[in-house]
């Protein structure tokens, strides 16, 4: 079945190509455009795309391949990416791994049996100093730890994945600082999970020593 | 010498709503840049990027306003300013705090710098992952617009400005510089010979300046202050102004703290990350993302003549050498991005080689043949030493396979492979010896002094 665009989407596109001088530069903007839409870059997606950018499909393959965010098969309703790199690594990363595999019945690559989760194992999402930490669709959840991340499952398989990131995220985390302590400086240790209060308040170096201690 | 340090680039970030337009101008948002394009010249705001020593941020710590200085556009060209927000390092977490927490001076940065450099289109290429940051910004340059900050006619002089947010898709190749531009034209993310180098000809075949995140976050304020007095920040000749450090791993208070350029790496873990988790002692630490050689700490520096650049620390550890991009290249390293991964004694520095070259191999754009296979090969030997299938040999062979990676390449990938691996088999290579006699102990692993917070138990 023929793929197509949202009028909503179209108008998008028209939009994004104007913003360079080569048509061919709007081919991530729209490839994304039409995950969201999609869930996954189908052989359809490619000949849409194509088309709609005047490229061969050759081309649009070429680049949806490279790229490890678009998916080249179908997808479950929510994607899960942990974090395995170092830094999350030495922070229990791979506890949190394995907790993943076992509430979710799969390993790394494949959909839990509801069709509910995709569990993947990511590169560095720079997110290091959060670590140990989860990518879920367009939302990271950092500083985790099981119990969180068993309330951060059940969100999303209850509530669905907006109203998770709306109690769980970073992004919904980092909008409700207003609330917190400011930017005074205080000597209190900030909460470890608002990396924003803690830059405000961190302290200057002691001395100017060269510090031999 | 900065005896307490007023936040400089971080100073908005604990505001309430600090990435509203309204909040960050009540903190003085835009009135650099309203002063910069109506009262000063592009030639002088370039002078004064240049007098500031502004090291590039993104790794390579390449001055830049050097690297404006090298722009000569021709007549007819559209010279374009990239900014590069693929922060994919290992260790690295810095531009995204930028980007959520105070866009505005991103913004500011980045019209400042298309006045001085005669760009009127910015991209912000920003990797995929960061949907958040995305939006942030977009909202950002929405609001920028709206009040006449960009457009036709910014701070209603004659030079137009346009920026736009671009998203990769997931590839750390795309931090490359023309690997970025390549993934900007909508091309798969391939790195491209140098020379033509972007300041020539860069995307779309145009002049093109491509700066890190927190180099442009950077220029408003040492247009304020005078590069010459931003220069004095640092405690360093030639490295200039401060910085936002990282710290991950294993240390009681992981984060980002802003600080000169100087610091030493003991006085970022003990004094701004609180010190070792649980009081452990520190067996390594990556000084600045994973490509960066790793410091052992009971090495010392071995500078015994006047003339060496580090002979003020001779026989001091390493980790007591301020962290510059001069500094730390004296003493076999890099500065990178000054975002440090720190490891305590119950890592296995086998283990944790093998968990980097699977990134590396992971994230290889294969088009260089030392490159995709080399990173592979890494990684096939060190599983064989990790699984106790190892001999002494393959030891050496880490050494040789990295060798012939280096300077084979197009781009640096390669390079930042294979020196990290150098590093770890050069400092810590009684430990590979005995990973090929014995293997690695089973069940060793990274986190093993963080699971108990991780798992929970009591």
């Amino acid at each position: 079945m023929a793929f197509a665009l949202t009028p909503e989407r179209e108008r998008q596109v028209d939009d994004i190509v104007t913003r360079y001088p080569e048509r061919r530069a709007a081919l991530l903007p729209v490839l994304w455009l039409c995950q969201r839409q999609h869930g996954w870059i189908s052989p359809e997606v490619v000949q849409y795309v194509a088309k709609r950018l005047e490229l061969s499909t050759a081309i649009v393959e070429g680049v949806v391949t490279f790229y490890t965010m678009f998916f080249d098969q179908p997808v479950g309703e929510n994607v899960i990416w942990v974090c395995r790199t170092l830094s999350c690594d030495l922070r229990g990363g791979k506890a949190i791994q394995e907790h993943l595999e076992r509430k979710l019945g799969c390993t790394p690559g494949h959909t839990s049996s509801d069709g509910k989760f995709t569990l993947l194992k990511a590169e560095c999402l720079a997110a290091c100093g959060q670590a140990p930490m989860v990518q879920i669709n367009d939302d990271y959840y950092e500083n985790l730890d099981v119990k969180l991340l068993d309330r951060i499952l059940e969100a999303h398989a209850t509530r669905g994945s907006e109203a998770a990131a709306a109690e769980f995220a970073t992004s919904a985390r980092l909008g409700s600082i207003r609330a917190s302590k400011g930017r005074a400086a205080s000597t209190a240790p900030p909460p470890p999970t608002q990396e924003a209060v803690r830059l405000a308040s961190q302290p200057p170096p002691p001395s100017d020593s060269k510090g031999e201690g | 010498m900065v005896a307490t340090m007023q936040p400089m680039l971080t100073s908005r970030y604990g505001l309430p709503d600090s990435w509203k337009l309204s909040n960050a101008e009540r903190a003085g948002a835009y009135v650099i840049a309203r002063k910069a394009l109506t009262t000063r010249t592009p030639a002088e705001l370039k002078e004064e990027v240049k007098k500031a020593n502004l090291r590039g941020r993104g790794g390579a710590g390449f001055p830049a306003g050097v690297k404006w200085g090298f722009l000569n556009p021709r007549g007819g060209d559209q010279v374009y300013l990239v900014v590069n927000a693929d922060e994919s390092e290992p260790g690295t977490f810095k531009d995204r705090s930028i980007m959520t927490q105070d866009p505005h001076r991103l913004i500011e940065g980045i019209v400042i710098s298309c006045f001085a450099i005669g760009a009127h289109v910015a991209y912000i290429y920003v990797r995929g992952e960061l949907a958040f940051a995305v939006r942030r910004l977009e909202r950002a340059l929405e609001e920028a617009k709206q009040a006449g900050y960009l457009g036709e006619r910014p701070f209603g002089i004659d030079h137009a400005i346009e920026v736009h947010v671009h998203s990769g898709a997931g590839a750390y190749i795309c931090g490359e510089e023309t690997a970025l531009l390549n993934s900007l034209e909508g091309r798969r993310g391939e790195p491209r010979l140098k020379p033509p180098f972007p300041a020539v000809k860069g995307v779309f075949g145009m002049p093109t300046i491509v700066n890190n995140v927190e180099t442009i976050a950077a220029v408003p304020d040492i247009i304020e202050m005078g590069g010459d007095t931003w220069a004095m920040l640092g405690r360093l000749p030639g490295d200039g102004g401060v910085r936002i450090y990282g710290v991950s791993g294993h240390v009681n208070n992981p984060g980002l703290f802003e600080a000169p350029v100087g610091i030493t790496m003991r006085e970022l873990i003990d004094d701004y990350a609180g010190g070792m988790l649980g009081g452990r002692p520190l067996k390594a630490v990556i000084p600045g993302g994973s490509s960066t050689p790793v410091l052992d700490p009971r090495r010392k520096v071995v500078a015994p003549n006047a003339t060496d650049p580090l002979h003020q620390w001779h026989g001091q550890s390493e980790i007591d050498v301020p962290m510059g991009v001069d500094t730390y290249r004296a003493l076999g390293t890099m500065l990178g991005t000054c975002c440090a991964i720190v490891m305590d004694d119950t890592v296995n520095m086998v283990e944790a080689s093998r968990n980097l070259m699977r990134f590396y191999k992971h994230e290889s754009c294969g088009q260089c043949t030392p490159c995709r296979e080399g990173t592979g090969w890494l990684v096939d030997v060190l599983d064989n030493l990790c699984a106790g299938r190892g001999k002494p040999e393959d030891v050496d062979l880490l050494v040789n396979i990295s060798n012939n990676m280096m300077g084979n390449t197009i781009c640096a990938f390669a390079d930042g492979t294979a020196m990290p691996m150098l590093g770890m088999v050069q400092k810590f290579r009684e430990e590979f010896m005995d990973a090929a006699v014995n293997g690695v102990p089973e069940g060793i692993r990274h986190d093993e002094s963080a699971r108990r917070m991780v798992e929970g138990w009591t």
